[in-house]
């Protein structure tokens, strides 16, 4: 798993990438209630605002870390937005990118180096 | 110590050490949530008994030698009726600049302690303090003066529970009316409890000193049906309630009449007016306000927020959203905000500006959910 300086993660299987937000991150916005998921089939940007997240507070933007095609969105996540609280790391998945630059991937930290982003 | 740094109220430790996330507000750092979260916190506030820290707020006093006096000078800053509050009642208004507009909202109290039948116990918004005590010094006549609560703290338990809670200590807090007080003993600590709070359900607000607080947080934290509730759920709580948000609902150039709150405006004053901000409100009662507060429910499940411009379905501007977000109990988003009086009727179809989107809602009437209050 590797991941973004907006606290994302992203995990890899060949040429598509599973895109989600991180615990720390989750845990930053509190309860989820609803979440804006972009349009499948889209071209997206890294760093690009691909999707929304809303908290019983605010609104919070979520960037791809990667460029590429979305091949699929989190459907599960219009009827229980809360799964994102609980399960944020697997089943609180956002999106599946099939990616159009792979040397983006090299750019992201790994764990160690998120934790120590996190702490620091 | 910079005079930037942010206030805390004497809980502050206690809050820190249930873990809240503790947010800038006011001047003050307060907890937005504890562990529990907000919609946890809203939900056990609408079915159990939850307690607030709200000693930001500013409690004062305006103070004269008889009560007729200090409500006479009273009168002349609110549009309620305060000559007719009972020893002991409370009453809800707010404070008008010249042009009718709202310079803060307020609770004014007729004290009927003995020795003290002189005052009048005022709570304000924390936001609003500075001002609103500036404000009482300038209008104040002589004879009367005002009084700062600089060593007063604040608490609110609110829930369908809270009697109960209360009862544990002190049985005879059943009998207290709605917008009332009594001078209670809990724990051995003699509390001023009026029963009114800001969640649109029953409950109380518990004013002791400072250096009680914390001894009373405690005690009721220790009852099961009790928990922390922060002001993220506060914020939640009165939004589906209907109740105003000074800065948001409420501010500057908005009146009361525009507001809604025509029936915290008595009789009385309605034709007498007496008032600092009458003669705006005297005409927009005679010929209607150009704008009203509505509750507005989107559609889909996508909150608004404050700021969202309200458009009619030909595309015309007609508003804007002052509060927005998402409603645990309604469980569903919903807003409340300004449009044009000739588009404000409840049912009206309407759209909402979110994220460059035009986004399909409907006007409501207020509140989202019935009061609960103990009349």
């Amino acid at each position: 798993m590797k991941f973004s300086k907006d606290h994302e993660w992203l995990t890899l299987e060949g040429n598509i990438a599973t895109v989600g937000i991180t615990d720390h991150a989750q845990s930053q916005l509190g309860d989820v209630v609803f979440v804006e998921l972009p349009k499948l089939g889209s071209t997206i940007a890294a760093h690009a605002s691909v999707a929304t997240i809303e908290s019983v507070k605010a609104a919070s933007e979520v960037y791809t870390p990667v460029s590429g095609e979305v091949i699929a969105i989190n459907g599960e996540l219009n009827g229980d937005p809360a799964l994102v609280n609980r399960s944020p790391e697997q089943e609180g998945w956002f999106m599946k990118i099939k990616l159009s630059t792979p040397d983006e991937v090299d750019g992201l930290m790994d764990k160690a180096a998120y934790d120590k982003f996190v702490a620091g | 110590m910079s005079d930037l740094a942010q206030k805390r109220t004497p809980l502050y430790d206690v809050h820190k050490a249930l873990g809240a996330k503790l947010v800038p507000f006011a001047g003050y750092d307060m907890p937005v949530q504890y562990p529990t979260g907000v919609l946890a916190e809203h939900n056990w506030t609408r079915a159990n008994a939850g307690l607030f820290d709200v000693s930001h707020m500013g409690q004062c006093f305006v103070i004269s030698d008889d009560f007729v006096t200090s409500a006479t000078a009273m009168e002349k800053l609110v549009p309620a009726d305060i000559l007719g509050l009972e020893p002991r009642q409370q009453r809800y208004s707010q404070l008008l600049n010249e042009a009718g507009g709202t310079l803060d909202d307020l609770m004014v109290t007729r004290a009927d302690y003995k020795g003290y039948e002189g005052w009048l116990y005022v709570v304000v918004n924390a936001g609003r303090k500075d001002f609103d005590y500036g404000h009482f010094a300038k209008h104040l006549p002589e004879g009367v003066s005002f009084k700062a609560g600089d060593d007063m703290a604040l608490l609110a338990l609110q829930g369908p529970k809270a009697e109960d809670v209360l009862a544990k200590h002190v049985p005879s807090v059943r009998d207290l009316k709605f917008m009332f007080y009594q001078s209670l003993p809990i724990g051995g600590i003699d509390v001023h409890v009026s029963r009114s709070g800001y969640s649109g359900e029953d409950g109380f607000e518990l004013s002791v000193l400072n250096k009680d607080v914390e001894t009373l947080w405690n005690l009721l934290l220790q009852d099961a049906l009790v928990k922390p509730i922060g002001l993220g759920a506060r914020d939640s709580l009165r939004l589906e309630a209907g109740l105003c948000l000074y800065g948001h609902e409420l501010d500057e150039s908005i009146s009361p009449i525009e507001a809604g709150l025509l029936w915290s405006i008595g009789k009385r004053r309605r034709v007498e007016g007496g008032f600092i901000g009458a003669a705006r409100v005297q005409q927009e009662l005679r010929d209607g306000p150009k704008r009203k507060r509505v509750g507005i429910k989107p559609d889909g499940r996508a909150p608004a927020r404050d700021g969202t411009e309200i458009f009619n379905t030909d595309g015309n501007k007609i508003g804007v959203i002052t509060s927005g977000g998402f409603g645990p109990t309604v469980n569903g988003p919903i807003a409340m905000g300004y449009v044009d009086t000739s588009s404000a009727a409840a049912d009206t179809k309407i759209q909402l500006l979110v994220r460059g989107n035009l986004m399909p809602a409907t006007l409501v009437k207020l509140p989202f959910i019935p009061n609960n209050f103990k009349r």
